[in-house]
C-alpha cells in the first residue's frame, strides 16, 4: 500500500528529459511553450510571405516575382492561412491559454494532458501538409493554392485541379481537429478546475475570454470541416454542392464558409481582449473596471458574431432584405466592442500608470483596434460597402484589428509574461524599440491602404495601374520597417535568455494580481498540488 | 450604301469624340488619391455623401478615444497620480457608454438602409447588357438591340495607345448617357465581380446564377474598373471600361456593333455561349 502510494506518486512527479520532455509532453507549460515557439517560426514564415508580396507591389509592373502571377497569390493564400491558423491561433490559445488559464484558476494542468499533447502535434502535421501543398501542382502548369484563405469555389474546384488544394484541405481538417481538441479540453478545464472558492464571477478576464473564444471554436469548425469536405468531394468524388452544373451553388460555399470565418476573426481577436485587460489593470494598478460587462461583452460579441457572416457577402447577389439584416446585426456588434474600449479606459482612469513595454504594446492595440474598429462600423454598411468590397480598404480594416490589434495584444502577452514563462527578465530598451518600430512600420504599411481602397484598388492583385504607386510605395516602405521589427524582436528574446537575469515572483508588484503571480517565476513543473483558496 | 457611308461618318466622328472624351475626363484612378473617384451616377453620389457623413462621425469617435487616452495618460500616470483610486464600477457612465454608441447606431442605420433600399430597388430599366465575367476577359452581351455580343480583354503596353496600364481594353461596354441601364452579371468559369466605382457599382459574378444590378451614368465619359473578385492567376488583368456616350451616338454604335458582331453565333443558354467562349480561349 505505502509502496503503491510511492510508486503513484512518483509517476505524478515525473519529470521527463530530453526530446522526451517535449514531444511525450502533457505538461501544459510546455505544452504552451512549444505553441509559443511554433507561432513565432510560422509568423516569421508568414510574414516573410507578406514582406515579398510587398516587394512585388512595391512599383507598378512585374517586380521581384518576375511575371509569376500565380506566385503571388500563393503568398496571398499562404500569408492568410498561416498567420491566423499557425501564428495568431496557436499564440493565444495553445500558447498563453495552456500557459495560462491553468495557473490563473489555480488547477495543477489542463484536464485532458494527453489530449493536450495530440492537439499540439497536430498543428506541425497540419502545417506540413499547407507547406507540401505549395510544391506541388495547382492549375495547370502551376504549384500551390491561389484561392485565397477563402478558397471560392469554383476556383478552387474546377479553377485548380491539381492536389496542391488537396493538400490545402486536408491541412485545414487537421487543423480543424487540433483545434476543436483543444477547445473541448479548455472547456472542460475551466468548467471542472477551478480552485476552490473561484466562482465564474471572479475568473481572470484572460480566462473568459479563452472560455468564449473556445466555445466559438467548438461550434463553428464543424461548419468549416463540412464546407471543405464538401470542396473535397466536389473535386474528387463528383459531388456538385457547389457546381450549378449539377444543382449546387457556389454561394452556398460562402455562406457555410463565413458562418466559420467571421466566428473565426473573432477568435483571433478575444484572447487578445483578455491579454490587454490585464496588462491595463496590471499597469495602472487598478482592479478592471466594469468586469461583469467586461466578461459578458465578450460573451455578447460572440453570441453575436454567429449572426453577422453574410456581411463578407454583400456583393455576392443577396437579396436586399437579407442585406439589410447582416447591416443591422453587424453594428449591433460595436456596441459590446465600445463598452471594453471605454471599460480599459475608464480603468486607467484615476490609475497610477506605468509605461513599461506590455503597457505599450496595449495601449497601442486600444488606439489601433480603435480605427479598426470604426472602419469596421463604416464597412457594416451595404449601401457603401459596394465601394469598399475587395478593395485594399478592407484589407486595412482587418490589418487593423488583426495585424495591429491581435499582433499587438500578443507582444502585449510576451512582454506582460515574459519573465513569468522563462523565468529572466527581457531588456526593456529591446521592447520599446520593438514596440515603437513595430508601431511606425504596421500604421505605414497599412494607413495608406486605406487611401488606395477608397480610390478603388482591388485585393489580391499581383499588379496595379500607375496611379495607385505612390501610397503602395509607402505601404512596402512600411513592410520593410515592421519587418525589421521583427528582428529587433528576436533579438530581443536572445537578449533576454542569454542576459539570465532573474525576473522574480512577480516583476509587476501590487498591479498584478490573479494566480500565476503568487507562483515561482518559471513556475514548478507542476504546481498547485494543494489547491489554493479564493476568497 | 447611303446608309452605310453614314454609319462610316458616325462612327468615325465618334472614334474622335470617345478619343477627345478619354482624353478629357476618364474616371480612374489619380496618383496619391485620397477619397472615392469623382462620381457619375447618382448612386455614387449618395454613396460619397453617406461615406462622407460616416467619416465624420468615424473621425469624431477616433478622436474622443485618442483624446481621453492621451488625458488618461498625462493626467494618470505614475508620476503625476501615484495613488491609484480603487473605482471598480459606476453604473451611470456604463448605461452612457452603452446608449450613446447605440444612438450613434440609429442616426447611421437610417441613412443606410435608405440608400441600401435606393441602390437594390431595381428601377424601371430602358435597356440591358449581360457582363459575363472569363478567365480573364470580360464578354458583354446587348439583348434588347439585336443580341449581339462581343468580348473585352486587356491591351498590352504595346497595343493600349493613350489609354492606361492594366485599366485599357480592345472593346469596351457602350452605353447612352441619363439612360437606366440594367447590367445582369455572371460568370462562365469561376467567381468575378464587375466594378465600377464611378458608378459605384460593385456585384459578383457567379456561375449560374444571374446577379442584377443597375445604373444611370449622368456624364458622357470613359470610365475604368476592374475584376473584384479573385479569379486566378491573371485577377488583376481583366479590366472593366465603360464608355457612356450620347444617345445618338450610341444609335450609331449600336448599328456598328450589330453589323460587326453579327457573325459571332449566338446560342439561347449561358452555358453552351460560355463553353463555345472557353474553348476559343485554350
Amino acid at each position: 500500500m505505502a509502496n503503491q502510494a510511492a510508486a503513484h506518486s512518483d509517476h505524478h512527479e515525473d519529470h521527463p528529459t530530453g526530446w522526451r520532455r517535449y514531444v511525450y509532453s502533457t505538461n501544459h507549460k510546455d505544452i504552451g511553450t512549444m505553441y509559443l515557439i511554433f507561432a513565432i517560426i510560422a509568423g516569421v514564415i508568414g510574414g516573410a510571405m507578406s514582406v515579398v508580396m510587398r516587394m512585388e507591389l512595391q512599383s507598378p509592373g512585374d517586380g521581384i516575382l518576375g511575371g509569376n502571377f500565380h506566385l503571388y497569390n500563393v503568398l496571398v493564400t499562404g500569408h492568410g492561412l498561416i498567420m491566423i491558423f499557425f501564428m495568431v491561433m496557436p499564440a493565444m490559445i495553445g500558447g498563453f491559454g495552456n500557459w495560462f488559464v491553468p495557473l490563473m484558476i489555480g488547477a495543477p494542468d489542463m484536464a485532458f494532458p494527453r489530449m493536450n499533447n495530440i492537439s499540439f502535434w497536430l498543428l506541425p502535421v497540419s502545417f506540413i501538409l499547407l507547406v507540401i501543398s505549395i510544391f506541388v501542382e495547382g492549375p495547370p502548369g502551376n504549384d500551390g493554392v491561389g484561392g485565397g484563405w477563402t478558397i471560392y469555389p469554383p476556383l478552387s474546384t474546377s479553377g485548380q485541379p491539381g492536389p496542391a488544394m488537396d493538400y490545402a484541405i486536408l491541412s485545414m481538417h487537421v487543423a480543424g481537429i487540433s483545434s476543436i481538441l483543444g477547445s473541448i479540453n479548455f472547456i472542460t478545464t475551466i468548467f471542472n478546475m477551478r480552485a476552490p472558492g473561484m466562482t465564474m464571477h471572479k475568473m481572470p478576464l484572460f480566462v473568459w475570454s479563452v472560455l468564449v473564444t473556445v466555445f466559438l471554436l467548438l461550434l463553428s469548425l464543424p461548419v468549416f470541416a463540412g464546407a471543405i469536405t464538401m470542396l473535397l468531394t466536389d473535386r474528387n468524388f463528383g459531388t456538385t454542392f457547389f457546381d450549378p452544373a449539377g444543382g449546387g451553388d457556389p454561394i452556398l460555399y460562402q455562406h457555410l464558409f463565413w458562418f466559420f470565418a467571421h466566428p473565426e476573426v473573432y477568435i483571433l481577436i478575444l484572447p487578445g481582449f483578455g491579454i490587454v485587460s490585464h496588462v491595463v489593470s496590471t499597469f495602472s494598478k487598478k482592479p478592471v473596471f466594469g468586469y461583469l460587462g467586461m466578461a459578458y461583452a465578450m460573451v455578447a460579441i460572440g453570441g453575436v458574431g454567429f449572426v453577422v457572416w453574410a456581411h463578407h457577402m454583400y456583393t455576392a447577389g443577396l437579396s436586399v432584405d437579407t442585406q439589410a439584416y447582416f447591416v443591422a446585426a453587424t453594428m449591433v456588434i460595436a456596441v459590446p466592442t465600445g463598452v471594453k474600449i471605454f471599460s480599459w479606459i475608464a480603468t486607467m482612469w484615476g490609475g497610477s500608470i506605468e509605461f513599461k513595454t506590455p503597457m505599450l504594446w496595449a495601449l497601442g492595440f486600444i488606439f489601433l483596434f480603435t480605427l479598426g474598429g470604426v472602419t469596421g462600423v463604416m464597412l457594416a454598411n451595404a449601401g457603401v460597402d459596394r465601394a469598399y468590397h475587395d478593395t485594399y480598404f478592407v484589407v486595412a480594416h482587418f490589418h487593423y484589428v488583426l495585424s495591429l490589434g491581435a499582433v499587438f495584444a500578443i507582444f502585449a502577452g510576451w512582454y506582460y509574461w515574459f519573465g513569468k514563462m522563462f523565468g529572466y527578465t527581457y531588456s526593456e530598451f529591446i521592447g520599446k524599440l520593438h514596440f515603437w518600430i513595430t508601431f511606425i512600420g504596421v500604421n505605414l504599411i497599412f494607413f495608406p491602404q486605406h487611401f488606395l481602397g477608397m480610390a478603388g484598388m482591388p485585393r489580391r492583385y499581383v499588379d496595379y495601374p500607375d496611379a495607385y504607386a505612390g501610397w503602395n510605395y509607402w505601404s512596402s516602405i512600411g513592410s520593410y520597417i515592421a519587418a525589421f521589427g521583427v528582428l529587433v524582436f528576436l533579438f530581443g528574446v536572445f537578449h533576454a535568455l542569454a542576459r539570465k537575469q532573474p525576473a522574480g515572483d512577480n516583476p509587476w508588484g501590487e498591479g498584478a494580481t490573479t494566480l500565476e503571480w503568487t507562483l515561482s517565476s518559471p513556475p514548478p513543473f507542476h504546481q498547485f498540488s494543494d489547491l489554493p483558496k479564493i476568497k | 450604301m447611303g446608309l452605310f457611308k453614314s454609319i462610316k461618318t458616325a462612327w468615325l466622328a465618334m472614334t474622335i469624340f470617345l478619343l477627345g472624351a478619354a482624353a478629357a475626363q476618364a474616371n480612374q484612378p489619380e496618383p496619391w488619391q485620397l477619397g472615392f473617384q469623382e462620381a457619375a451616377s447618382e448612386n455614387m453620389a449618395m454613396i460619397t455623401d453617406f461615406n462622407n457623413f460616416l467619416l465624420y462621425i468615424m473621425t469624431a469617435v477616433t478622436l474622443v478615444v485618442l483624446g481621453l487616452m492621451v488625458y488618461v495618460m498625462v493626467r494618470f500616470n505614475a508620476r503625476a497620480n501615484p495613488e491609484p483610486s480603487k473605482t471598480t464600477h459606476n453604473t451611470l457612465v456604463e448605461v452612457v457608454w452603452t446608449v450613446v454608441p447605440i444612438l450613434i447606431l440609429v442616426v447611421i442605420a437610417i441613412p443606410s438602409f435608405r440608400l441600401l433600399y435606393f441602390q437594390r430597388d431595381i428601377p424601371q430599366a430602358e435597356m440591358t447588357v449581360k457582363a459575363v465575367g472569363y478567365q480573364w476577359y470580360w464578354g458583354y452581351e446587348y439583348p434588347d438591340h439585336g443580341d449581339f455580343a462581343f468580348d473585352s480583354l486587356m491591351l498590352t503596353d504595346e497595343e493600349r495607345g493613350d489609354q492606361p496600364r492594366l485599366l485599357a481594353t480592345d472593346t469596351a461596354m457602350v452605353v447612352p448617357v441619363d439612360t437606366t441601364v440594367r447590367v445582369v452579371v455572371t460568370a462562365a468559369d469561376v467567381l468575378h465581380a464587375f466594378a465600377m466605382p464611378a458608378f459605384g457599382l460593385k456585384m459578383d459574378a457567379v456561375p449560374g446564377r444571374l446577379n442584377e444590378t443597375w445604373f444611370k451614368a449622368e456624364q458622357t465619359g470613359t470610365y475604368y474598373g476592374q475584376c473584384s473578385e479573385l479569379c486566378g492567376i491573371r485577377h488583376a488583368f481583366m479590366p472593366i471600361r465603360i464608355e457612356v456616350v450620347s444617345k445618338e451616338q450610341f444609335a450609331a454604335w449600336v448599328e456598328e456593333a450589330q453589323a460587326e458582331y453579327a457573325q459571332i453565333e449566338q446560342s439561347d443558354g449561358m452555358y453552351a455561349n460560355a463553353s463555345v467562349k472557353i474553348d476559343a480561349t485554350r
